[in-house]
């Protein structure tokens, strides 16, 4: 089952701006299930990075208190209409997720 | 199955490269396997996997406690150069929008929320990015997010106070 990893670019300011969305639950592993009492363990992306026609951008690292289907953006450097941007990310049970895509303002 | 422990020295190296290899690829290593290979002097600190997830700073208290796990120190200066953007009234405590902007060449931005448990809640590293990090964030209560930038070999800091009117971290 893959996650939904959506990745929008935009003209801000001049600037090119990457908004990624992320499908996942971004659980705290501090939750109690209601019905069963039991904690629920904890689910949520570790790593996520920005390539720019293949040379790092971003490397994001974030913990349970980025909230349920992570957004988050950027604003590239050097970045034009049609270069090469690939987003990765890894969370914490191991599941990944990968988008190739152009910057396309 | 026991960790071989007395192989020549190049067999011990390729396996413990492979076990590596392998695991990392799979997403981790299991705490039992990395406690023998430790035990048995094998593993070498890995600045790959070590750089991946910075858990002691995430699991930290406090927000001292988390600058001194990423940085060695706690010394933040209040910098007018670093802006945190985000709503004076959250009503979702589970999802507040905040940005954080600068004009300092940052390799780096935290953001921490003063009164959750964990309070560092994410960072960006710039190997080739501008200075700016917007996201999500749960905040437990009506707090401080402060923006911690890393820029010109030192810590530059700023904060905002958010009222919470749900907190959202549930359980």
């Amino acid at each position: 089952m893959a996650r939904k990893t959506k990745v929008r670019t935009r003209n801000q300011a001049g600037v090119v701006e990457v908004l990624i969305l992320v499908n996942h639950p971004m659980e705290t592993g501090l939750r109690k299930d209601k019905q069963t009492k039991k904690k629920i363990p904890a689910h949520f992306i570790q790593n996520l990075t920005i390539e720019l026609n293949g040379k790092p951008a971003v490397n994001a690292e974030l913990g349970i208190g980025i909230s349920k289907n992570p957004l988050l953006g950027f604003r590239l450097k050097d970045a034009k209409q049609g270069d090469a941007l690939k987003i990765a990310w890894k969370d914490n049970k191991g599941e990944s997720g990968v988008v190739d895509t152009t910057v396309d303002l | 199955m026991p960790f071989p422990t007395h192989l020549p020295v190049n067999q011990e190296e390729n396996e413990l490269t492979m076990m590596k290899r392998r695991t990392f690829l799979q997403g981790g290593l299991a705490g039992g396997l990395l406690a023998v290979a430790a035990g048995a002097g094998l593993l070498r600190p890995s600045r790959a996997l070590a750089a991946q997830w910075p858990k002691a700073a995430f699991e930290a208290r406090s927000i001292e406690a988390a600058l001194q796990s990423l940085y060695g120190t706690g010394d933040a200066g209040e910098s007018k150069a670093v802006t945190v953007k985000a709503p004076l009234q959250a009503e979702n405590g589970a999802k507040v929008p905040v940005q954080i902007l600068t004009d300092l060449p940052a390799e780096s931005i935290d953001i921490l929320v003063k009164d959750n448990a964990m309070p560092l809640a994410g960072r960006a590293l710039l190997p080739n990015a501008r200075g700016f990090f917007s996201t999500r964030i749960k905040m437990a209560k009506s707090s401080d997010i402060i923006a911690v930038v890393k820029a010109n070999g030192k810590l530059h800091r700023a904060k905002l106070s958010v009222k919470v009117t749900v907190g959202g971290c549930g359980g």
